[in-house]
């Protein structure tokens, strides 16, 4: 329901009384209708969904978010370091990799077309 | 006795700018068609006698060991010129192809038209040319040829029938051995180009980008693949229903699994943000100028270094491998790590908003 | 593509998977809301990180999130209905077009002469009406209240140019009710929600707290890259493992507690509240929207005399209890035989992030 994709507004008009701007998706542009965020300015990123920019990306807020994870990334696996060399009765870590049976061990072969 | 020397035929105007059924009528319209678009444009001795049918005289052209390799194919695409290339591209390319992927060498095509009343005389002239040049750079001659003409409403413009014959060099095998696990499967560049090309001139899903049609003829690629490999297993063009359709058609045909891993998947930003945008998958996504194929896994640093030699190949990546796991599914290991099916595509693939 | 590749790190959601890992002491079941996280979660493989074994797992429960799947089967009866008139051209968001009604889909439609055009943005419907003055042109306007603002947008257009040849077949649907039949439902064995980030993008997150604390359910409102999702479901096990019920935003980026107040004034101003029948679900009380009286000249049921529509669901098809997440989609009897994506019964087989079809395409046992 929800498919909505990161653009920078390049340009802003008005169309017949309806705020419109070009924004470029990753180098396709695409006229958007801004009607919805009436302080968005060119250079801003917005979320676009059916033609429409319904929210701004607030990029502090983005940096933010992405420096939790690298933070914490580096936290679980120090953790996970410590963990692994408690001697036996220590917790195991799972870390859903390669030694985990993947999804693939439960296929089964298609169904015949009836 | 009435001087017939000053006789001048009363017929109407010959000069028209539209298609009209007159030009399908097989009779003056048609051979002013004929003469002044197709015939301007596709000149060469074979052509020129407008025979019914026109001979050939294969003793002169095929040595010992070669055999022939036949294909046809239609062309209903609209509109008719996307950014990259016309249906005119596409008809030569596209059978001159279905004949690589045999590993033959296009010898001659045949190409029927079905012109629609009311379709631009300029524009189908430009069509022409442009398949007159496609068939140049290809190396190959059209040698026969037939045009109707439908009601205004019954067709879209044009459609084209390319037929073709190609020869398959002596010691060329693909396809004689079969895909097993083991086999590296290849693709010689990146895909999507050609279906959001079109995309991005469709009505109601337009939008601007620096996305062309990558139409192309691979027979040279292939030539240079079967020179470091003439035991290829199999190759494909992946047109419509794209690198995912088939994959499939070969784990299905060979009852093996395939496995491709998504970080290999070469993608042009521009078409990899615009199936973002209409929410498709570049896999599902036609190309017109690239190909699959399965080599032994032996072969496949050699081969992947003779497509990247070659202009046509030089985004060619190792996109998975065979595998005897999961018969005839075709899995990809997700850029994080997951793993999905990669299932056959329905048929349209339609942009979504969920 | 910025703000967008970035939350597809695979170093960095391996690391989120693994301390999703390491928090996990019990088997908890959580529920992805949208259908667009439904569909991610799939195509990036994101369960397939998850914890898994019998007592310490994360399990993934699909729900209703997809307006494609729960527009009720009467609606699909309507929209061909209308679809079939040769006066219109009938305008739609690519995915409704193989979602099954009664006995046929717009694609069948449009092979016996209907006038079906995929559209974008419901803004090129209207431009569609201004093309073609001669013909009448019918948008169906379903989705959840993300893509109500476009909606709305596209027919206060048409109203303040006098577009009087289009019209919209509305079929909106509301999150907040849903999550309540869901807690409601025999069953049901949902522990927390994943909310859907980009709805809320629009309404907010204020109406997700009296949920979380009558149901006592954690809700992290949640992106959509498989980052996001992660982080979503790490913050939900977090809550669980600690017997909290409350409301996170997991997508500060893009979602704020009041979301877009011009849009919401818009959908007031277009929409108004209605019970909706959920196909496969039910009647679920002021779960939907409908045009307001301001609005009632574009409804397209008004507009084309579509009664006596009778809906025939196939007896087959379980599509409610999938979407409610009571039952797995390989535990319904006809999946795999009567009921496959070339011949669905029901939409969850259809859409392409309907749990039926993501099941069947992954073959799961």
């Amino acid at each position: 329901m929800c498919l909505a994709v990161p653009g920078q507004v390049e340009s802003i008009r008005d169309d017949n009384g309806t705020r419109m701007g070009r924004v470029n998706f990753g180098g396709v542009i695409k006229d958007i209708c801004l009607a919805y965020l009436p302080d968005i300015t060119v250079g801003d990123y917005t979320i676009v969904h059916v033609g429409f920019a319904i929210s701004r990306i607030d990029e502090a807020s983005a940096r933010e978010t992405l420096r939790t994870f690298e933070e914490l990334g580096i936290l679980a696996e120090g953790l996970a370091e410590l963990c692994e060399s408690t001697p036996e009765g220590g917790e195991r870590l799972d870390f859903g990799g390669e030694d985990k049976p993947t999804r693939l061990a439960f296929l089964r072969p298609p169904a015949r077309p009836s | 006795m009435p001087d017939l020397s000053t006789f001048v035929c009363a017929a109407p105007l010959r000069e028209y700018s539209h298609v009209i059924l007159g030009h399908g009528g097989g009779g003056v319209l048609s051979r002013d068609l004929i003469d002044g678009i197709f015939l301007a444009a596709f000149t060469n001795p074979l052509l020129d006698r407008l025979g019914d049918s026109t001979v050939l005289d294969l003793a002169a052209d095929l040595r010992p060991g070669e055999r022939l390799a036949v294909s046809t194919d239609s062309y209903v695409v609209r509109p008719l010129f996307f950014p990259g290339g016309s249906i005119g591209e596409l008809a030569v390319n596209g059978t001159v192809n279905d004949l690589a992927m045999s590993g033959a060498k296009p010898l001659v095509l045949t190409a029927g038209f079905i012109l629609e009343e009311g379709l631009a005389i300029a524009e189908l002239a430009t069509v022409v040319e442009r398949m007159a040049a496609a068939a140049q750079a290809a190396g190959v001659r059209i040698v026969a040829g037939d045009t109707k003409v439908v009601e205004r409403g019954h067709g879209d413009g044009v459609y084209i029938n390319t037929s073709g014959i190609g020869v398959v060099p002596a010691g060329v095998a693909v396809g004689q051995e079969p895909v097993q696990p083991g086999d590296a499967v290849l693709c010689s560049g990146t895909i999507g180009d050609h279906g959001m090309a079109i995309m991005s001139v469709r009505e109601s899903l337009a939008f601007e980008a620096a996305i062309e049609s990558d139409s192309a003829s691979l027979h040279d690629l292939v030539a240079a693949m079967l020179a470091a490999c003439p035991a290829v297993r199999l190759l494909r063009d992946p047109t419509r229903g794209g690198v995912a359709t088939s994959l499939n058609e070969i784990a299905t045909l060979a009852g093996v699994g395939i496995e491709i891993d998504e970080e290999a998947i070469p993608v042009n930003p521009p078409v990899a943000a615009a199936c973002e945008i209409l929410g498709l998958d570049p896999l599902q996504v036609a190309n017109e100028g690239k190909l699959l194929a399965v080599v032994p896994a032996a072969a496949a640093q050699r081969v992947l270094a003779a497509m990247r030699g070659h202009e046509q190949g030089r985004n060619a990546v190792l996109l998975g491998r065979v595998v005897a796991a999961h018969p005839r599914l075709v899995v990809m290991k997700t850029a994080i790590g997951g793993t999905r099916v990669i299932p056959m595509p329905i048929g349209e693939h339609l942009p979504r908003i969920c | 593509m910025k703000h967008l590749t970035e939350y597809r790190d695979a170093e960095k959601a391996r690391r989120l998977a693994a301390e999703i890992g390491r928090i996990v002491t019990r088997p908890w079941a959580i529920m992805e809301v949208c259908g667009g996280q439904t569909h991610s979660i799939i195509r990036h493989g994101i369960d397939e990180l998850l914890p898994s074994e019998p007592d310490r797992r994360v399990e993934m429960i699909h729900g209703p999130g997809c307006p494609v799947c729960v527009t009720p089967l009467e609606t699909i009866d309507k929209a061909l209905a209308i679809a079939a008139d040769p006066r219109v051209i009938f305008g739609s968001f690519g995915d409704m077009l193989r979602v099954p009604g009664s006995r046929e889909n717009l694609f069948a439609v449009e092979g016996a002469g209907g006038d079906v055009r995929v559209v974008y943005s419901p803004l090129d419907a209207v431009k569609l009406a201004r093309q073609h003055p001669d013909r009448e042109v019918v948008f169906l306007a379903i989705g959840f209240e993300t893509t109500a603002p476009a909606n709305a947008m596209a027919v206060k257009v048409a109203k303040a140019e006098g577009i009087r040849n289009f019209s919209m077949l509305v079929s909106h649907v509301l999150v907040p009710p849903a999550i309540e039949a869901i807690m409601k439902s025999p069953g049901n064995r949902v522990q927390a929600f994943l909310a859907a980030g980009h709805v809320c993008s629009v309404m907010g997150t204020w109406q997700y707290p009296p949920l979380a604390a009558a149901w006592g359910v954690p809700i992290v409102v949640t992106g959509f890259e498989p980052l996001d999702l992660l982080e979503g479901i790490r913050r939900a096990v977090v809550q669980l493992e600690a017997g909290r019920a409350e409301v996170e935003n997991a997508y500060p980026r893009v979602v704020t507690e009041w979301g877009n107040e011009p849009a919401r004034a818009v959908i007031r101003e277009v929409f108004a509240p209605v019970d909706r029948a959920w196909r496969g679900i039910g009647v679920i009380p002021a779960s939907g929207w409908k045009l307001s009286d301001a609005y009632r000249d574009f409804d397209a049921e008004q507009r084309f005399a579509v009664g006596g529509i009778t809906a025939v669901e196939s007896p087959l098809c379980k599509s409610g209890a999938v979407l409610k997440g009571t039952l797995k989609p390989n535990q319904c009897p006809a999946f795999g035989k009567e009921c496959t994506p070339r011949t669905p019964l029901g939409a969850t087989m259809v859409s392409s992030e309907g749990a039926c079809a993501a099941y069947y395409n992954f073959r799961y046992a």
